[in-house]
């Protein structure tokens, strides 16, 4: 009990572990609509994205880097749905050409000109315990329009996920769906991005929704089970990282790994691992041989 | 059974021309959908029958030509079941929900659904025989019980026109006959129905109504109409013989000569 407490006594540690709960929250609950429709790639390419954001917003306007690093990633983001849709490439070929050239770009811009805005390294891996209050504003704010968004436009997002066609043709606007989510993931990256860091938000979107994939066959229940591990693993995550001294970024996402290896080899069936996707020898069951 | 379409329109294609990435799949297409009807679009692969499907239900445009529909049509679509996701965790009372609400029902709809919607979406799956299997995952189902389950989703929307896409394609002969039977009800009770198949004796003799189509229609009417040698031979580019068996014609393949008998003649 001690051990829960005594971090506590510092406003910083309090601060941290807010947003580090919040932040796997986040993460963890869109994370489900990211997981479901095959773009886990996309966490990772929006934050590499994001980070170049950052280094080419400040050259021009340091006080507005957070806006201009945010309206970079939905730039990136809508430029990715668009060019996946309008063309023969795929989404992943999309995802890495915008988000790696991006990226690419931010690294040299931070070489020759130097950083006025958060430093390289915080950028990279975050910097939880040097959070300011308007960023834990920002954070709560777009959890906030990220669970108001969900709630109203549940079905839409759900139908769009599992069938876009038949979702299409039954009257949802699939391609302002699809742009809507794709505003909320690069406000969510952008909230958390100077929590955990670039590199660690990709691993937080996916492996809450992996592990709550393999406790559950329902949607609703598996988003209620990725919010809550995403939330253990940011909170289990900073005490972790209080005492093992270490960036708390990464202990966030190792705690969130622990989690799925034990999910992985105690609670979920074969069958939910080769749901999750997780099993190489996972093949296409036909339909007539489905039956049980 | 009724179905050749004499009732009031609900879709007209003329002169259509479409297909993907500026090349044509079809061309100079007319098709009247009634709101009585029951067709069965049949043709080889890549001869266009789901491109047909796509334009009568607006999921692509035509590159000319023109389509007409009557106002507010609501539609409803049953798309392969291979083309599906089965991994997917939603439950079957998930999956109807979705569809939205009712046809005459509000438009914003709370996540989980209220009680007038379960209500609702459990009586479509009694309809279909299927409300005991309300909180399976869809995984969990036979593949008779995926496509009521489809099925019930298309219907809990109300539909004036429904479109399957190969829906017995994949099942066993029993699961066909349940679809069959089932579709012909739903057609009894006023929903006017458009499928593609492949499956020329098992259900396309079945339907009141077919659509021949090899890039262009190559025939239109009712089975006795259309499942004619010469027709078959237009459409499929191969030799069918065709024979009448209680009434409805059954079609056999006029290549249809034994592997080892043929390498035997070989030799």
């Amino acid at each position: 009990m001690e051990a829960i407490l005594e971090p506590l006594g510092y406003t910083f540690f309090v601060k941290g572990l807010l947003v580090a709960g919040l932040s796997g929250a986040l993460l963890g609950f869109i994370g489900v609509y990211i997981v479901l429709r095959g773009m886990s790639y996309i966490g990772h390419g929006l934050s590499h994205s994001i980070f170049g954001g950052f280094a080419a917003v400040q050259l021009f306007a340091t006080q507005f880097y957070i806006l201009g690093a945010g309206l970079w990633g939905i730039a990136s983001a809508l430029a990715i749905n668009a060019v996946s849709k309008r063309s023969r490439l795929g989404a992943d070929a999309a995802i890495g050409v915008i988000t790696t050239a991006s990226f690419a770009l931010g690294v040299a811009l931070f070489a020759r000109f130097g950083s006025s805005g958060p430093s390289f390294e915080n950028a990279l891996f975050g910097s939880i315990l040097g959070i300011s209050v308007e960023q834990i504003v920002g954070l709560v704010a777009v959890s906030l329009l990220a669970v108001i968004f969900v709630f109203v436009r549940y079905r839409a997002l759900l139908f769009t996920t599992f069938d876009p066609d038949v979702a299409n043709v039954s009257g949802v606007r699939v391609g302002r769906v699809e742009a809507q989510l794709m505003i909320i993931l690069s406000l969510s990256i952008l909230a958390t991005l100077t929590v955990i860091g670039v590199t660690l938000v990709a691993a937080m979107l996916v492996i809450p929704a992996v592990v709550a994939r393999m406790l559950t066959d329902s949607f609703s229940r598996m988003l209620a089970w990725s919010t809550a591990v995403g939330t253990v693993s940011g909170l289990v995550g900073m005490y972790v990282s209080y005492y093992a001294e270490v960036p708390s970024g990464t202990m966030i996402v190792l705690v969130g790994t622990a989690i799925f290896l034990v999910v992985f080899a105690f609670a979920g069936s074969a069958r939910r691992r080769k749901s999750a996707g997780l099993d190489a020898h996972v093949e296409p069951v036909p339909s007539s041989a489905a039956a049980r | 059974m009724t179905g050749t379409g004499v009732g009031p329109e609900l879709i007209r294609l003329i002169g259509v021309d479409a297909g993907y990435n500026h090349q044509a799949v079809l061309h100079d297409v007319n098709i009247h959908v009634h709101e009585d009807q029951f067709t069965g679009i049949v043709g080889p692969s890549g001869s266009g029958k789901t491109t047909l499907l796509r334009l009568l239900l607006g999921i692509i445009r035509p590159m000319s030509g023109s389509i007409d529909q009557i106002e507010d049509l609501r539609t409803a679509y049953v798309p392969q079941l291979e083309t599906v996701n089965w991994d997917f965790p939603i439950t079957v009372l998930e999956c109807v929900l979705m569809a939205g609400q009712p046809a005459n029902g509000r438009r914003f709809t709370l996540p989980w659904g209220n009680a007038r919607e379960k209500a609702s979406a459990m009586e479509v799956l009694a309809r279909l025989n299927i409300a005991q299997l309300a909180d399976r995952q869809i995984r969990q189902l036979s593949g008779g019980q995926q496509q009521r389950m489809f099925l019930a989703r298309a219907l809990y929307r109300q539909p004036q026109l429904l479109l399957l896409d190969e829906p017995t394609s994949g099942v066993d002969v029993s699961t066909r006959h349940d679809v069959l039977h089932l579709l012909a009800d739903l057609h009894e009770d006023g929903v006017a129905i458009v499928l593609t198949t492949h499956d020329l004796n098992g259900m396309a003799a079945h339907l009141p109504h077919l659509i021949c189509v090899n890039h262009r229609v190559i025939a239109d009417g009712t089975p006795e109409d259309v499942i004619r040698p010469e027709v078959l031979e237009k459409t499929y580019g191969a030799r069918m013989e065709v024979l009448e068996h209680l009434g409805m014609r059954v079609v056999v393949d006029d290549g249809g000569e034994r592997v080892d008998r043929a390498s035997q003649v070989e030799a």
